[in-house]
């Protein structure tokens, strides 16, 4: 486990999202108008990816099923908007209450158990939720779902224009980290971070890590599924491909390829991740081969992921 | 219908033997050196494809069986000596991310090398046929001889781990691996043939089901998550806990699979019925191990930790 | 090959970052999105093959130099998206050819044909695309999917069976099969079941079947669930009964099922035994390079490419994507299964046959033709299409 100091974090991912917010500048002057599609697809992932570290990193809850919440919030805006409520916002609102809900009944259920089994109970519920979506027929069950449009904007089809799109899923992402550095900075987080060091002290200095580790779940579903929204939105599509326990595992990948228990490396483990998927495929259809193998090297060699990799390569300064 | 209860009875606990055998050796890996072998789902893969080679090669199941076993084991211990050994002490979350890589290079190693296509095996002559069970029902003499091979394989590894002085050793390694290793024993060493052995025991598991099931790139996933379902219902790191586990499922998914929407019908309207059958069938398993865990968080024989 | 183009391409955008946007001039650009990783890659290695087969006979599609870029949609829609929307946005293609999956058509077809791109799919014809949302850029050069189960359904109703098993996956594909077969029979049904999506072990349902003793099988289990169900078909010693399939017995499945399939039954819209010349040379052509029997999936693409072919040449470039529709509508090439229009809706209009596995001279297995089940058949959504 690597302990960022709020005040490098903070600089880190305020340099990141600095990055991010001059992309589409980059698109104009190189005329390459795909970096801004690709950027908006990472910057989806990193939100569900951060989601991930907050109960993963700080609370040692290893979430096998955090893609059902990417699906609960895609298809909260198929059904929202097949039945004409279009508004992004109320979108939101609506899959932050559909995760919520899925999230509190299985997230009370998941914490009896710890460790593995917590692992495998999570992923039971997460199966249990893509098989819903498979045979849930009104919706195209497993071939999927074409949305008409993009969600609106105070009445407005402001998310047609990729670029506005591009900045509402940045500003997304900047609120949502800066709203999850705060709760771990807060004596919630704090206490969430011990019951991961120590639960019985914890519980012997009169806390129930239950309730804790219950509200952590719950505030990352609800986190995953603002992510499923705005990956709805961003495909133009929902499917319960988003929701099967290969992307659940990615999640897990990235979270961990980025250095678990730092919120910043979420984000780049997501940018990483897709980056890399993107590129090898370019050199050879066998890619899983390079992909694998650079996995593999990165636990062997780089302890703590790449913000272990870049603190060691800034001398420990950080 | 009492005739077809008995024999989806038997299949359903010839899915579970099934099943057991692929966990086998996961459950050993993960009970006795703390390790998430997420990449076992591949060994058992290469398995089946090493026998499809060895048959081709030589013609014969049999040989091809006898040739394929020990160069899986060989395989499961590059394996270690190249990847696996410098896991060991590392967390569980850098295991599965390792191991994940690892299924990645296997699964596109097997596509470039035998290509995308199924490949098939022959049934071995003498396990062909059927024999006659009641009425019209007949019952294949190769699912017997998985319940045997399963059977089998659970004594085996019974006697070996209760019976025996490298069974002795393991029990101590997995409960206290220092105090072993001060007694002079070589853990490593042992590590490195559990982790070999249960290669093997995924390999013959592959090899075993060959002839009944598609060789194809994408069998290890198929299974791999059914394999982590039997080994945490039963408790980790129990043999006998994984061989109850898995026969539970095997009767659950299978007698729910058929018997299922035949209850719904009684307390549902025909479509209805159907429509929730449908929906609920593919989710059984997994139904029950959320059951399971919520009434025995450790599993039906883990450990309390 | 084509991953070389594909570095290129990458190289030409990222490093000379020229304007991608548009193709040039003389010049036609292709992107095939086929699935090549994971477990159903078989599927999209044919397509890919077909296609590409067809470029290196033609030389230049139309007449004009051809660039093909090929993509791995993984089988996941949302990568799907990204990479089609890359094709037509960076790389600026004139048309997108593929998927083989439905959901992967569903995903893609909407960013594509949005962008004035003419995208041609040479395996999934879905219900949706055949009727209320078809779309004047989507092409199709194989099926409406409902047809091929249709096939099996009418050949079931001739031989006058009145009680017939029917069994598919549970996901959107298998309730549309049944449906389909159901659509040209009329007898009894002797059990209808569901599967759940990559079931390993059929003994519960053969051990059913074995009990009902129906009149015939029918079933749709595509890929390694097809694998598995024929050869333990053949195990539980149910080859007595007839066993009717679609996208189950085919020629990437007949190498694992061997034996155990001799003799199933299947509906096509084409056989590599199919006697008409150009399409006997194909499967030898494409034998002779790429080792295995093509299936329809890999004639459906090397037709797609004759299509291209065709409207490419009537049109005289590849920019105009207004005349392009209006000669690809036309279907004016020859097809490899012989007769071929499309419809107002764009799907063909051909004829269905019932094939049969059996093996060749050289052990390998192909599927032949044992008749004609439909001439000239079009689809049943055709009346619902209103094309802009």
């Amino acid at each position: 486990m690597i302990a960022l100091a709020p005040r490098t974090r903070l600089l880190a991912a305020a340099l990141l999202f600095v990055l991010f917010a001059l992309l589409p500048f980059l698109a104009t002057a190189l005329d390459d108008h795909f970096i801004v599609i690709t950027a908006t697809r990472v910057m989806v992932f990193a939100i569900a990816a951060l989601s991930l570290d907050l109960i993963l990193g700080y609370g040692a809850l290893v979430s096998f099923g955090h893609a059902a919440y990417l699906g609960i919030g895609a298809y909260t805006v198929a059904v929202l908007s097949s039945n004409g409520v279009s508004d992004l916002g109320l979108q939101m609102l609506g899959a932050v209450l559909a995760s919520a809900a899925f999230a509190a009944v299985t997230g009370a259920i998941s914490l009896r158990t710890k460790g593995v089994y917590f692992i495998m109970i999570t992923l039971a519920f997460g199966q249990m939720a893509f098989f819903f979506f498979v045979s849930l027929s009104s919706y195209g069950g497993d071939d999927g779902f074409t949305l008409q449009a993009r969600s609106t904007l105070a009445g407005m089809a402001l998310l047609e224009d990729d670029r506005v799109f591009f900045y509402v899923t940045l500003a997304a992402l900047v609120l949502l980290f800066l709203f999850a550095n705060a709760l771990i900075g807060s004596r919630f987080g704090r206490v969430l971070t011990g019951t991961r060091e120590n639960p019985l002290r914890m519980q012997a200095v009169g806390f129930t890590p239950f309730r804790y580790q219950l509200t952590a779940y719950v505030i990352s579903g609800c986190m995953a599924g603002i992510a499923g929204v705005l990956l709805a939105n961003q495909t133009e599509f929902v499917s319960p491909a988003f929701m099967t326990w290969h992307r659940s595992g990615e999640l897990i990948v990235m979270v961990i390829l980025g250095g678990i228990g730092t919120l910043v490396g979420g984000i780049l483990g997501a940018a990483a991740f897709l980056m890399l998927e993107e590129w090898l495929a370019i050199f050879s259809e066998h890619w899983k081969l390079g992909m694998g193998a650079l996995l593999i090297l990165v636990v062997l060699f780089t302890r703590g992921g790449l913000t272990g990799l870049l603190r060691r390569f800034l001398g420990g300064r950080a | 219908m009492t005739n077809l209860l008995l024999l989806q009875a038997l299949n359903g606990l010839q899915f579970g033997i099934l099943l057991f055998l692929v966990a086998a050796g996961l459950t050993l890996v993960f009970g006795i050196m703390d390790f998430i072998n997420l990449a076992h789902g591949v060994l058992y893969m290469v398995g089946a494809y090493l026998l499809a080679t060895f048959v081709g090669v030589t013609g014969s199941f049999w040989l091809g069986l006898v040739i394929a076993l020990p160069v899986a084991l060989a395989f499961g211990l590059v394996l270690e000596f190249l990847i696996f050994r410098r896991l060991y002490d590392r967390s569980h979350l850098d295991q599965v991310l390792a191991t994940f890589g690892l299924i990645m290079i296997v699964n596109e190693g097997v596509k470039i090398i035998w290509g995308a296509a199924p490949l098939s095996v022959p049934m071995p002559e003498l396990l062909s046929g059927s024999v006659p069970l009641v009425g019209p029902l007949q019952y294949p003499v190769y699912r017997i001889a998985i319940i045997a091979a399963g059977l089998l394989t659970a004594l085996g590894l019974y006697l070996m781990i209760g019976h025996t002085r490298i069974g002795m050793l393991l029990r101590a390694g997995a409960s206290n691996g220092a105090m072993v290793s001060a007694l002079g024993v070589n853990i490593r060493r042992l590590f490195m043939i559990v982790f070999g052995f249960g290669a093997m025991l995924a390999g013959f598991a592959g090899a075993m089901v060959a002839p009944i099931l598609s060789v194809d790139p994408g069998m290890g996933e198929s299974v791999l998550i059914l394999t982590f379902v039997v080994i945490v219902i039963g408790g980790i790191g129990s043999i006998r806990g994984a061989f109850i586990a898995a026969i539970l499922v095997g009767l659950v998914d299978t007698l729910g699979r058929t018997f299922g929407p035949i209850l719904l019908r009684m307390v549902l309207e025909p479509s209805a019925a159907s429509q929730t059958g449908r929906t609920l069938a593919p989710m059984l398993i997994y139904i029950l191990m959320a059951a399971i865990l919520f009434f025995r968080p450790a599993g039906l024989f883990g450990r309390k930790s | 090959m084509s991953s070389l183009s594909r570095i290129a391409l990458g190289l030409a955008a990222s490093t000379f970052l020229t304007s991608g946007a548009m193709a040039e001039d003389g010049k036609v650009k292709i992107g095939l999105v086929f699935t090549l990783s994971g477990p159903a890659a078989v599927l999209g290695e044919q397509g890919r093959d077909g296609f590409l087969l067809a470029v290196e006979k033609l030389g230049k599609l139309g007449g004009l130099d051809t660039e093909v870029v090929v993509i791995d949609d993984e089988q996941k829609p949302d990568v799907a998206v990204n990479k089609a929307r890359e094709l037509v946005e960076r790389d600026g293609v004139d048309f997108v050819v593929g998927p083989i999956f439905s959901n992967i058509l569903q995903a893609i077809a909407k960013p594509v044909t949005d962008a004035d791109v003419i995208l041609i799919s040479p395996n999934a014809g879905t219900s949706s695309f055949a009727g209320k949302e078809c779309n004047p850029n989507l092409f199709v050069s194989s099926y409406q999917n409902d047809q091929v189960h249709e096939v099996l359904g009418a050949y079931a109703q001739k031989q006058g069976y009145s009680n017939v098993f029917l069994m598919a996956p549970n996901y959107q594909a298998g309730k549309d099969s049944l449906a389909g077969f159901k659509h040209s029979y009329t007898g009894g049904v002797a059990g209808e079941i569901y599967t759940p999506l990559g079931q390993l072990d059929f003994s519960a349902e053969l051990a059913q079947i074995a009990a009902m003793q129906p009149d015939a099988v029918f079933t749709f289990m595509p890929g390694g669930m097809g694998v598995n169900l024929v050869k333990q078909y053949r195990q539980a010693g149910l080859e007595g009964i007839p066993f009717l399939s679609a996208f189950t017995v085919d020629e990437t499945t007949l190498p694992a099922q061997q034996d155990a399939a001799d003799g199933f039954l299947a509906g096509s819209n084409w056989a590599p035994d199919l006697d008409v010349p150009a399409s006997l040379e194909f499967v030898k052509d494409y034998e002779a390079k790429y080792g295995s029997i093509p299936a329809t999936y890999a004639m459906q693409a090397y037709d797609a490419a004759l299509m291209i072919d065709a409207a490419v040449r009537e049109v005289g470039n590849a920019d105009d994507t207004e005349a392009l529709r209006a000669a690809m509508e036309k279907a004016d090439f020859d097809s490899l299964r012989g007769e071929f229009s499309l419809g107002p809706n764009h799907f063909p209009i051909q004829d269905f046959y019932l094939v049969k596995a059996a093996k060749r001279e050289d052990g390998k297995y192909e599927t032949r033709i044992v008749e004609k089940i439909f001439d000239d058949y079009q689809d049943n959504y055709v009346s619902e299409c209103v094309m802009p």
